[in-house]
Protein backbone atom coordinates (compact mmCIF):
# COMPACT_ATOMS: atom_id res chain seq x y z
CA UNK A 1 0.00 0.00 0.00
CA UNK A 2 2.71 2.67 -1.07
CA UNK A 3 0.72 4.80 -2.93
CA UNK A 4 1.74 8.38 -2.99
CA UNK A 5 -1.27 10.89 -3.18
CA UNK A 6 -3.66 10.49 -6.45
CA UNK A 7 -0.87 9.23 -8.44
CA UNK A 8 -2.48 5.13 -8.78
CA UNK A 9 -6.08 6.62 -9.43
CA UNK A 10 -8.58 4.35 -10.46
CA UNK A 11 -6.99 1.39 -8.61
CA UNK A 12 -8.81 -0.03 -5.42
CA UNK A 13 -6.96 -1.57 -2.79
CA UNK A 14 -8.03 -5.53 -2.15
CA UNK A 15 -8.55 -5.78 1.23
CA UNK A 16 -8.28 -9.03 2.71
CA UNK A 17 -10.14 -7.89 6.12
CA UNK A 18 -9.11 -9.62 9.22
CA UNK A 19 -11.56 -12.45 10.67
CA UNK A 20 -12.06 -12.30 14.42
CA UNK A 21 -12.50 -14.57 16.60
CA UNK A 22 -15.58 -13.84 19.27
CA UNK A 23 -17.21 -14.91 22.83
CA UNK A 24 -19.89 -13.03 23.00
CA UNK A 25 -22.36 -13.38 26.02
CA UNK A 26 -26.34 -12.10 25.20
CA UNK A 27 -28.92 -12.11 27.64
CA UNK A 28 -31.42 -14.90 26.87
CA UNK A 29 -35.11 -14.30 27.86
CA UNK A 30 -37.92 -16.29 26.03
CA UNK A 31 -40.70 -14.61 26.70
CA UNK A 32 -41.41 -11.15 28.95
CA UNK A 33 -42.82 -13.39 32.24
CA UNK A 34 -39.37 -15.58 31.64
CA UNK A 35 -36.71 -15.71 33.84
CA UNK A 36 -33.34 -14.53 31.91
CA UNK A 37 -29.84 -14.93 31.89
CA UNK A 38 -26.49 -14.25 30.14
CA UNK A 39 -25.59 -16.85 27.92
CA UNK A 40 -22.08 -17.51 26.09
CA UNK A 41 -21.25 -18.33 22.97
CA UNK A 42 -18.25 -18.50 20.41
CA UNK A 43 -17.74 -17.12 17.87
CA UNK A 44 -14.88 -17.81 15.55
CA UNK A 45 -14.24 -16.11 11.82
CA UNK A 46 -15.97 -13.06 11.99
CA UNK A 47 -14.93 -10.53 9.15
CA UNK A 48 -14.14 -7.74 10.45
CA UNK A 49 -15.94 -6.34 7.19
CA UNK A 50 -19.38 -7.44 8.75
CA UNK A 51 -21.48 -4.73 10.52
CA UNK A 52 -22.44 -5.82 14.57
CA UNK A 53 -25.78 -6.75 13.31
CA UNK A 54 -24.00 -8.71 10.39
CA UNK A 55 -22.61 -10.73 12.90
CA UNK A 56 -25.74 -11.42 15.33
CA UNK A 57 -26.89 -12.98 11.53
CA UNK A 58 -24.13 -14.86 11.28
CA UNK A 59 -24.59 -16.30 15.13
CA UNK A 60 -28.27 -17.13 14.06
CA UNK A 61 -27.33 -18.94 10.99
CA UNK A 62 -25.11 -21.34 13.57
CA UNK A 63 -27.51 -21.95 15.57
CA UNK A 64 -30.72 -22.67 13.45
CA UNK A 65 -27.97 -25.18 11.72
CA UNK A 66 -27.34 -26.75 15.14
CA UNK A 67 -31.35 -26.90 15.63
CA UNK A 68 -31.54 -23.91 18.41
CA UNK A 69 -33.01 -20.98 19.06
CA UNK A 70 -31.72 -17.61 17.39
CA UNK A 71 -31.26 -14.71 19.56
CA UNK A 72 -34.41 -12.02 18.78
CA UNK A 73 -33.03 -8.55 17.78
CA UNK A 74 -35.21 -5.85 16.71
CA UNK A 75 -33.58 -4.33 13.12
CA UNK A 76 -35.51 -2.76 9.60
CA UNK A 77 -33.64 -0.32 7.80
CA UNK A 78 -29.83 -1.10 8.84
CA UNK A 79 -28.52 2.26 8.13
CA UNK A 80 -28.87 4.09 11.28
CA UNK A 81 -32.69 5.49 10.79
CA UNK A 82 -35.05 3.45 12.01
CA UNK A 83 -34.03 3.51 15.17
CA UNK A 84 -34.90 -0.10 16.06
CA UNK A 85 -31.69 -1.90 16.52
CA UNK A 86 -30.86 -0.52 19.97
CA UNK A 87 -29.08 -2.25 22.08
CA UNK A 88 -26.35 -2.86 25.09
CA UNK A 89 -22.93 -3.39 23.72
CA UNK A 90 -20.57 -3.54 26.35
CA UNK A 91 -21.94 -1.69 28.94
CA UNK A 92 -22.40 1.33 26.09
CA UNK A 93 -25.91 1.71 24.28
CA UNK A 94 -25.53 1.19 20.85
CA UNK A 95 -21.98 0.17 21.36
CA UNK A 96 -18.47 2.20 21.70
CA UNK A 97 -18.64 4.31 18.67
CA UNK A 98 -20.02 7.70 19.21
CA UNK A 99 -22.71 8.67 16.96
CA UNK A 100 -23.87 5.84 15.18
CA UNK A 101 -26.70 3.39 15.79
CA UNK A 102 -25.84 -0.54 16.36
CA UNK A 103 -26.56 -1.19 12.47
CA UNK A 104 -24.03 1.24 11.77
CA UNK A 105 -21.05 -0.36 13.97
CA UNK A 106 -18.53 -2.60 12.12
CA UNK A 107 -17.00 -5.84 13.67
CA UNK A 108 -13.39 -3.88 12.67
CA UNK A 109 -13.52 -1.54 15.97
CA UNK A 110 -13.27 -5.02 17.48
CA UNK A 111 -9.81 -7.41 18.40
CA UNK A 112 -9.67 -11.26 18.07
CA UNK A 113 -10.29 -12.71 21.69
CA UNK A 114 -12.73 -10.13 23.00
CA UNK A 115 -15.61 -10.95 24.87
CA UNK A 116 -18.65 -8.67 23.84
CA UNK A 117 -21.68 -8.63 26.30
CA UNK A 118 -25.06 -8.00 24.62
CA UNK A 119 -27.83 -6.98 27.07
CA UNK A 120 -31.50 -5.91 26.05
CA UNK A 121 -32.01 -1.63 26.87
CA UNK A 122 -33.14 -2.27 30.60
CA UNK A 123 -36.01 0.51 31.77
CA UNK A 124 -39.18 0.31 33.95
CA UNK A 125 -41.15 1.43 30.65
CA UNK A 126 -39.40 -0.89 28.28
CA UNK A 127 -40.31 -4.46 29.14
CA UNK A 128 -38.18 -7.06 27.84
CA UNK A 129 -40.13 -8.92 24.92
CA UNK A 130 -37.47 -11.39 24.14
CA UNK A 131 -33.73 -11.64 24.01
CA UNK A 132 -33.12 -8.53 23.33
CA UNK A 133 -35.98 -7.07 21.81
CA UNK A 134 -38.06 -4.51 24.55
CA UNK A 135 -41.62 -2.90 24.26
CA UNK A 136 -40.82 0.56 23.46
CA UNK A 137 -44.33 1.71 23.31
CA UNK A 138 -43.99 4.16 25.93
CA UNK A 139 -41.89 6.58 23.60
CA UNK A 140 -45.64 6.49 21.21
CA UNK A 141 -47.51 7.62 24.27
CA UNK A 142 -45.89 10.49 24.91
CA UNK A 143 -45.54 11.14 21.17
CA UNK A 144 -49.46 11.05 21.42
CA UNK A 145 -49.77 13.15 24.08
CA UNK A 146 -48.52 16.25 22.06
CA UNK A 147 -46.11 15.52 19.12
CA UNK A 148 -47.37 16.72 16.56
CA UNK A 149 -49.51 20.17 15.00
CA UNK A 150 -53.04 20.55 14.48
CA UNK A 151 -53.82 21.65 10.83
CA UNK A 152 -56.67 21.79 9.05
CA UNK A 153 -56.16 19.49 6.05
CA UNK A 154 -56.56 21.47 2.83
CA UNK A 155 -54.19 22.29 -0.12
CA UNK A 156 -50.66 22.19 0.59
CA UNK A 157 -49.99 25.53 1.47
CA UNK A 158 -47.12 27.76 -0.25
CA UNK A 159 -43.88 27.05 1.19
CA UNK A 160 -42.18 30.50 1.79
CA UNK A 161 -45.19 31.73 3.46
CA UNK A 162 -43.55 31.68 6.98
CA UNK A 163 -40.65 32.95 7.03
CA UNK A 164 -38.08 30.65 9.29
CA UNK A 165 -34.95 31.81 9.96
CA UNK A 166 -31.62 29.25 8.76
CA UNK A 167 -30.59 29.85 12.86
CA UNK A 168 -34.06 28.20 13.53
CA UNK A 169 -34.37 25.84 10.56
CA UNK A 170 -31.36 24.50 12.13
CA UNK A 171 -31.85 23.82 15.35
CA UNK A 172 -35.43 22.40 14.83
CA UNK A 173 -33.69 20.25 12.02
CA UNK A 174 -30.98 18.65 14.70
CA UNK A 175 -33.86 18.29 17.10
CA UNK A 176 -36.12 16.28 14.47
CA UNK A 177 -33.54 13.96 13.79
CA UNK A 178 -33.94 11.62 16.91
CA UNK A 179 -35.18 8.16 15.47
CA UNK A 180 -36.77 6.79 18.54
CA UNK A 181 -34.63 4.31 19.38
CA UNK A 182 -34.40 4.48 23.26
CA UNK A 183 -30.83 4.62 23.68
CA UNK A 184 -31.01 7.69 25.64
CA UNK A 185 -33.24 6.28 28.50
CA UNK A 186 -31.08 3.00 28.36
CA UNK A 187 -27.75 4.67 29.31
CA UNK A 188 -29.57 7.48 31.69
CA UNK A 189 -28.73 5.61 35.23
CA UNK A 190 -32.21 7.13 36.12
CA UNK A 191 -33.79 5.97 33.56
CA UNK A 192 -35.16 9.01 32.32
CA UNK A 193 -36.78 9.62 28.58
CA UNK A 194 -35.91 13.56 28.80
CA UNK A 195 -33.85 13.76 25.62
CA UNK A 196 -36.32 11.57 23.42
CA UNK A 197 -39.09 13.72 24.55
CA UNK A 198 -36.96 16.85 24.47
CA UNK A 199 -36.14 16.39 20.73
CA UNK A 200 -39.89 15.68 20.17
CA UNK A 201 -40.87 19.09 21.96
CA UNK A 202 -38.31 20.85 20.82
CA UNK A 203 -38.58 20.30 16.62
CA UNK A 204 -42.15 21.69 16.98
CA UNK A 205 -41.98 24.41 19.85
CA UNK A 206 -38.78 25.97 17.81
CA UNK A 207 -40.69 26.26 14.74
CA UNK A 208 -43.15 29.01 13.86
CA UNK A 209 -45.84 26.54 13.01
CA UNK A 210 -45.28 25.09 16.54
CA UNK A 211 -46.03 27.48 18.33
CA UNK A 212 -50.00 27.45 18.92
CA UNK A 213 -50.10 24.58 20.99
CA UNK A 214 -46.10 25.29 22.17
CA UNK A 215 -46.85 25.35 25.82
CA UNK A 216 -49.99 22.16 25.87
CA UNK A 217 -47.67 20.35 23.75
CA UNK A 218 -45.12 20.61 26.45
CA UNK A 219 -47.06 20.23 29.83
CA UNK A 220 -48.67 17.37 28.01
CA UNK A 221 -45.96 15.40 26.88
CA UNK A 222 -43.65 16.13 30.00
CA UNK A 223 -46.72 14.88 32.35
CA UNK A 224 -46.79 11.46 30.01
CA UNK A 225 -43.00 10.92 30.37
CA UNK A 226 -43.14 11.21 33.99
CA UNK A 227 -45.72 8.63 33.96
CA UNK A 228 -43.21 6.19 32.56
CA UNK A 229 -39.65 7.30 32.88
CA UNK A 230 -37.00 7.93 35.61
CA UNK A 231 -35.97 11.99 36.35
CA UNK A 232 -33.34 13.63 34.87
CA UNK A 233 -30.16 15.19 36.78
CA UNK A 234 -27.88 16.02 34.08
CA UNK A 235 -25.40 13.32 33.78
CA UNK A 236 -25.60 13.68 29.77
CA UNK A 237 -25.27 9.90 29.43
CA UNK A 238 -27.78 10.87 26.91
CA UNK A 239 -26.15 12.90 24.92
CA UNK A 240 -22.74 10.59 24.87
CA UNK A 241 -24.93 7.09 23.51
CA UNK A 242 -27.26 9.46 21.38
CA UNK A 243 -26.56 7.78 18.07
CA UNK A 244 -27.85 11.11 16.24
CA UNK A 245 -25.99 13.30 18.68
CA UNK A 246 -29.05 15.14 19.79
CA UNK A 247 -28.20 17.81 22.32
CA UNK A 248 -28.94 18.25 26.21
CA UNK A 249 -29.64 21.59 25.25
CA UNK A 250 -33.23 20.65 24.32
CA UNK A 251 -33.80 19.17 27.62
CA UNK A 252 -32.79 22.82 29.06
CA UNK A 253 -35.38 24.14 26.19
CA UNK A 254 -37.96 22.10 27.54
CA UNK A 255 -37.24 22.50 30.93
CA UNK A 256 -38.08 26.37 30.48
CA UNK A 257 -41.28 25.89 28.33
CA UNK A 258 -42.65 23.62 31.03
CA UNK A 259 -42.11 25.61 33.96
CA UNK A 260 -43.74 28.84 31.85
CA UNK A 261 -46.19 26.31 30.77
CA UNK A 262 -47.62 26.37 34.36
CA UNK A 263 -47.47 30.38 34.53
CA UNK A 264 -48.09 31.40 30.72
CA UNK A 265 -52.05 33.03 30.70
CA UNK A 266 -52.64 31.41 26.94
CA UNK A 267 -55.38 33.49 26.12
CA UNK A 268 -51.97 36.00 25.53
CA UNK A 269 -49.99 33.46 23.27
CA UNK A 270 -51.54 34.89 20.43
CA UNK A 271 -49.42 38.18 20.84
CA UNK A 272 -46.16 38.91 20.46
CA UNK B 1 -54.92 6.71 25.14
CA UNK B 2 -54.42 3.85 22.81
CA UNK B 3 -54.45 -0.40 23.88
CA UNK B 4 -50.99 -1.64 23.87
CA UNK B 5 -51.20 -4.64 21.98
CA UNK B 6 -47.74 -6.07 23.26
CA UNK B 7 -47.10 -9.42 24.81
CA UNK B 8 -44.72 -7.30 27.63
CA UNK B 9 -47.51 -4.79 28.56
CA UNK B 10 -46.20 -0.99 29.66
CA UNK B 11 -46.41 -0.47 33.28
CA UNK B 12 -46.41 3.15 34.97
CA UNK B 13 -43.94 3.70 37.32
CA UNK B 14 -45.77 6.93 38.67
CA UNK B 15 -49.28 6.18 40.39
CA UNK B 16 -52.30 8.24 38.97
CA UNK B 17 -52.49 11.24 41.77
CA UNK B 18 -54.99 13.96 41.58
CA UNK B 19 -53.98 16.81 40.46
CA UNK B 20 -52.40 20.13 43.10
CA UNK B 21 -53.92 23.12 43.10
CA UNK B 22 -52.03 25.94 41.06
CA UNK B 23 -48.79 26.80 41.71
CA UNK B 24 -48.32 23.66 43.70
CA UNK B 25 -48.73 21.60 40.53
CA UNK B 26 -45.62 22.75 39.27
CA UNK B 27 -43.88 20.61 42.31
CA UNK B 28 -45.76 17.68 41.75
CA UNK B 29 -44.24 16.99 38.22
CA UNK B 30 -40.16 15.96 38.27
CA UNK B 31 -39.36 18.90 36.14
CA UNK B 32 -41.19 21.09 38.65
CA UNK B 33 -38.98 19.58 41.25
CA UNK B 34 -35.63 20.01 39.68
CA UNK B 35 -36.85 23.54 39.10
CA UNK B 36 -37.49 24.05 42.78
CA UNK B 37 -34.21 22.10 43.25
CA UNK B 38 -32.47 25.03 41.71
CA UNK B 39 -34.46 27.37 43.11
CA UNK B 40 -33.48 26.80 46.61
CA UNK B 41 -30.26 25.55 45.28
CA UNK B 42 -29.25 29.21 44.76
CA UNK B 43 -30.47 30.02 47.99
CA UNK B 44 -28.32 27.62 49.23
CA UNK B 45 -25.21 29.03 47.15
CA UNK B 46 -25.82 32.14 48.22
CA UNK B 47 -26.07 31.39 51.93
CA UNK B 48 -22.81 29.50 51.60
CA UNK B 49 -20.95 32.01 49.62
CA UNK B 50 -21.85 35.26 52.14
CA UNK B 51 -21.00 32.82 54.77
CA UNK B 52 -17.46 32.18 53.24
CA UNK B 53 -16.90 36.09 52.59
CA UNK B 54 -18.22 37.09 56.11
CA UNK B 55 -16.32 34.26 57.99
CA UNK B 56 -12.93 36.15 55.93
CA UNK B 57 -12.76 38.86 58.63
CA UNK B 58 -11.13 36.22 60.85
CA UNK B 59 -8.40 37.13 59.03
CA UNK B 60 -8.62 40.75 60.01
CA UNK B 61 -8.61 39.88 63.61
CA UNK B 62 -10.88 38.71 66.94
CA UNK B 63 -12.59 42.66 67.20
CA UNK B 64 -13.47 42.23 63.71
CA UNK B 65 -14.63 39.17 63.38
CA UNK B 66 -16.90 39.20 66.57
CA UNK B 67 -18.28 42.49 65.80
CA UNK B 68 -19.45 40.97 62.35
CA UNK B 69 -21.17 38.27 64.22
CA UNK B 70 -22.74 41.04 66.52
CA UNK B 71 -23.97 42.76 63.49
CA UNK B 72 -25.52 40.03 61.74
CA UNK B 73 -27.83 39.71 64.78
CA UNK B 74 -28.70 43.58 64.54
CA UNK B 75 -29.51 43.71 61.01
CA UNK B 76 -32.60 45.79 60.13
CA UNK B 77 -32.83 46.90 64.07
CA UNK B 78 -34.47 49.40 64.96
CA UNK B 79 -36.61 48.85 62.42
CA UNK B 80 -37.19 44.72 63.33
CA UNK B 81 -35.96 43.74 67.13
CA UNK B 82 -32.71 42.56 67.34
CA UNK B 83 -32.03 38.75 65.91
CA UNK B 84 -35.47 39.04 64.20
CA UNK B 85 -34.47 39.28 60.47
CA UNK B 86 -31.50 37.24 61.41
CA UNK B 87 -34.07 34.84 61.99
CA UNK B 88 -36.04 35.63 58.86
CA UNK B 89 -33.26 34.70 56.71
CA UNK B 90 -32.83 31.46 59.08
CA UNK B 91 -36.00 30.55 58.04
CA UNK B 92 -35.68 30.84 54.77
CA UNK B 93 -32.85 28.71 54.70
CA UNK B 94 -34.39 26.12 56.55
CA UNK B 95 -37.54 26.07 54.49
CA UNK B 96 -34.63 25.70 51.11
CA UNK B 97 -32.68 22.68 53.01
CA UNK B 98 -36.27 20.66 53.42
CA UNK B 99 -37.51 21.34 49.66
CA UNK B 100 -33.68 20.77 48.30
CA UNK B 101 -34.19 17.56 50.46
CA UNK B 102 -37.31 16.39 49.23
CA UNK B 103 -37.32 16.95 46.21
CA UNK B 104 -34.29 14.58 46.14
CA UNK B 105 -35.61 11.87 48.35
CA UNK B 106 -38.75 11.70 45.83
CA UNK B 107 -36.75 12.15 42.79
CA UNK B 108 -34.37 9.43 43.81
CA UNK B 109 -37.05 7.12 44.94
CA UNK B 110 -39.03 7.99 41.36
CA UNK B 111 -35.59 6.89 39.25
CA UNK B 112 -35.31 3.72 41.08
CA UNK B 113 -38.89 2.40 40.08
CA UNK B 114 -37.61 3.80 36.76
CA UNK B 115 -34.47 1.83 37.00
CA UNK B 116 -34.88 -1.25 38.52
CA UNK B 117 -33.07 -3.68 37.12
CA UNK B 118 -29.04 -3.03 36.45
CA UNK B 119 -27.03 -4.02 33.42
CA UNK B 120 -25.16 -7.57 34.10
CA UNK B 121 -22.09 -5.94 32.22
CA UNK B 122 -19.57 -3.16 33.92
CA UNK B 123 -21.16 0.37 32.63
CA UNK B 124 -18.68 2.37 30.88
CA UNK B 125 -19.90 6.00 31.49
CA UNK B 126 -18.96 8.56 28.57
CA UNK B 127 -20.33 11.94 30.38
CA UNK B 128 -21.57 11.30 33.60
CA UNK B 129 -18.88 12.13 36.02
CA UNK B 130 -17.91 11.58 39.73
CA UNK B 131 -19.82 14.67 40.98
CA UNK B 132 -23.09 14.12 39.36
CA UNK B 133 -23.33 10.39 40.17
CA UNK B 134 -22.00 10.90 44.01
CA UNK B 135 -24.95 13.87 44.43
CA UNK B 136 -26.72 12.48 47.08
CA UNK B 137 -24.25 11.24 48.72
CA UNK B 138 -22.61 14.68 49.09
CA UNK B 139 -25.42 15.86 49.99
CA UNK B 140 -25.81 13.54 52.61
CA UNK B 141 -21.93 14.38 53.53
CA UNK B 142 -22.83 18.04 53.64
CA UNK B 143 -26.09 17.41 55.82
CA UNK B 144 -24.81 15.28 58.44
CA UNK B 145 -21.67 18.10 58.63
CA UNK B 146 -24.21 20.77 58.72
CA UNK B 147 -24.80 19.40 62.14
CA UNK B 148 -22.06 18.81 63.53
CA UNK B 149 -21.17 22.47 62.40
CA UNK B 150 -24.36 23.95 64.18
CA UNK B 151 -23.30 21.86 67.35
CA UNK B 152 -19.81 22.96 66.66
CA UNK B 153 -19.45 26.35 66.49
CA UNK B 154 -23.68 27.74 66.81
CA UNK B 155 -24.85 26.21 69.37
CA UNK B 156 -21.50 25.07 71.41
CA UNK B 157 -22.51 21.63 72.54
CA UNK B 158 -19.47 19.97 70.78
CA UNK B 159 -16.94 22.56 71.58
CA UNK B 160 -15.95 22.54 76.14
CA UNK B 161 -14.30 25.81 75.12
CA UNK B 162 -17.33 27.25 73.63
CA UNK B 163 -18.18 31.36 74.13
CA UNK B 164 -21.07 32.91 73.11
CA UNK B 165 -20.10 35.25 70.77
CA UNK B 166 -16.84 34.93 70.47
CA UNK B 167 -16.35 33.84 67.24
CA UNK B 168 -12.58 34.07 66.97
CA UNK B 169 -11.93 31.81 69.99
CA UNK B 170 -14.57 29.61 69.04
CA UNK B 171 -12.87 28.84 65.99
CA UNK B 172 -9.63 28.58 66.20
CA UNK B 173 -10.41 26.37 69.41
CA UNK B 174 -12.09 24.74 67.72
CA UNK B 175 -10.05 23.97 64.26
CA UNK B 176 -7.03 23.08 66.94
CA UNK B 177 -8.50 19.78 67.26
CA UNK B 178 -6.79 18.21 64.24
CA UNK B 179 -10.02 15.45 63.80
CA UNK B 180 -12.70 18.34 63.96
CA UNK B 181 -10.04 20.31 61.12
CA UNK B 182 -10.03 17.12 59.28
CA UNK B 183 -13.47 16.92 59.30
CA UNK B 184 -14.09 20.08 58.03
CA UNK B 185 -11.87 20.18 55.17
CA UNK B 186 -13.59 16.23 54.36
CA UNK B 187 -16.60 17.98 54.08
CA UNK B 188 -16.25 21.10 52.51
CA UNK B 189 -14.60 18.93 49.78
CA UNK B 190 -18.17 17.01 49.41
CA UNK B 191 -19.56 20.85 49.62
CA UNK B 192 -17.26 21.61 46.66
CA UNK B 193 -17.97 18.27 44.43
CA UNK B 194 -21.95 18.96 45.16
CA UNK B 195 -21.65 22.33 44.16
CA UNK B 196 -19.51 21.92 40.84
CA UNK B 197 -22.63 19.52 39.52
CA UNK B 198 -25.21 21.47 41.15
CA UNK B 199 -24.24 24.82 40.16
CA UNK B 200 -23.95 23.80 36.68
CA UNK B 201 -27.23 21.71 36.23
CA UNK B 202 -29.40 24.83 37.99
CA UNK B 203 -28.83 26.51 34.81
CA UNK B 204 -30.62 23.29 32.57
CA UNK B 205 -33.18 23.16 35.58
CA UNK B 206 -34.38 26.89 35.40
CA UNK B 207 -34.29 26.52 31.66
CA UNK B 208 -31.55 29.01 30.69
CA UNK B 209 -31.14 27.74 26.94
CA UNK B 210 -29.10 30.61 25.66
CA UNK B 211 -26.32 29.32 24.06
CA UNK B 212 -24.30 31.66 24.70
CA UNK B 213 -24.02 30.83 28.20
CA UNK B 214 -23.33 26.89 27.37
CA UNK B 215 -19.47 28.01 28.02
CA UNK B 216 -19.53 30.33 31.20
CA UNK B 217 -22.02 27.59 32.80
CA UNK B 218 -19.05 25.47 33.51
CA UNK B 219 -16.79 28.18 34.03
CA UNK B 220 -19.28 29.50 36.91
CA UNK B 221 -19.75 25.86 38.32
CA UNK B 222 -15.76 25.54 38.24
CA UNK B 223 -15.01 28.60 39.56
CA UNK B 224 -17.79 29.32 42.60
CA UNK B 225 -17.05 25.24 43.70
CA UNK B 226 -13.25 26.80 44.18
CA UNK B 227 -13.97 29.79 45.64
CA UNK B 228 -15.76 28.33 47.83
CA UNK B 229 -13.83 25.37 48.55
CA UNK B 230 -10.06 27.30 49.23
CA UNK B 231 -12.22 29.91 51.17
CA UNK B 232 -13.54 27.29 53.57
CA UNK B 233 -10.69 25.09 54.36
CA UNK B 234 -8.63 28.33 54.92
CA UNK B 235 -9.56 28.50 58.31
CA UNK B 236 -8.95 24.99 59.74
CA UNK B 237 -5.76 25.03 57.50
CA UNK B 238 -4.66 28.66 59.38
CA UNK B 239 -5.63 27.41 62.40
CA UNK B 240 -3.57 24.57 62.19
CA UNK B 241 -0.71 26.33 60.53
CA UNK B 242 -0.70 28.88 63.91
CA UNK B 243 -1.67 31.77 61.65
CA UNK B 244 -4.75 32.05 63.15
CA UNK B 245 -4.33 31.98 67.11
CA UNK B 246 -6.73 33.03 70.50
CA UNK B 247 -4.12 35.06 72.61
CA UNK B 248 -7.68 36.02 74.62
CA UNK B 249 -9.78 37.44 72.81
CA UNK B 250 -13.43 38.98 73.75
CA UNK B 251 -16.57 38.99 72.73
CA UNK B 252 -17.42 42.14 70.62
CA UNK B 253 -18.90 44.75 73.46
CA UNK B 254 -20.97 47.82 71.76
CA UNK B 255 -19.66 51.30 72.51
CA UNK B 256 -21.45 52.55 75.39
CA UNK B 257 -23.92 55.32 75.26
CA UNK B 258 -21.12 58.22 76.30
CA UNK B 259 -19.04 57.26 73.67
CA UNK B 260 -21.41 57.36 71.12
S1 LIG C 1 -32.82 11.23 21.52
FE1 LIG C 1 -31.23 10.03 20.49
S2 LIG C 1 -30.95 8.24 21.82
FE2 LIG C 1 -32.92 9.17 22.40
S3 LIG C 1 -34.46 8.10 21.18
FE3 LIG C 1 -33.85 9.93 20.01
S4 LIG C 1 -32.21 9.20 18.65
FE4 LIG C 1 -32.44 7.63 20.25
Amino acid sequence: MSQTNGQTGGQTAVHHGRTLDLKLCIWRQPGPRAEGRMVEYDLPGVSEDMSFLEMLDLLNERLIAKEQEPVAFEHDCREGICGSCGMMINGQAHGPQLGTATCQLHMRKFNSGDVIEIEPWRAAAFPIVRDLVVNRSALDRIVEAGGYISVTAGAAPEANIIPVPKPVADAAFDAAACIGCGACVAACPNGAAQLFTAAKVAHLNLLPQGQAERFSRTEAMVERMEEFFGSCTFHGECEAACPKRISLENIVLMNGDYVRAKFKNRRLAGRR
Amino acid sequence: MQQDQSSAPLRRVQPARRRWPWPLDLYQSAVGKKWAMAVTGVMLLGFVFFHMLGNLKVYLGPAQINHYGEWLRDIAVPALPRTVFLWLLRCGLIAAFAVHMHAAYALTRMNHRARPTKYASERDYVAANFASRTMRWTGIIVILFLFFHLADLTWGSLNPHFVRGNVYHNMAYSFSRVPVAAIYIVANLALAVHIFHGAWSLFASLGVSNPKLVAFRRRFAVGFASIILLGNISFPIAVQAHIIEDHGSTPYHAPTEQGR
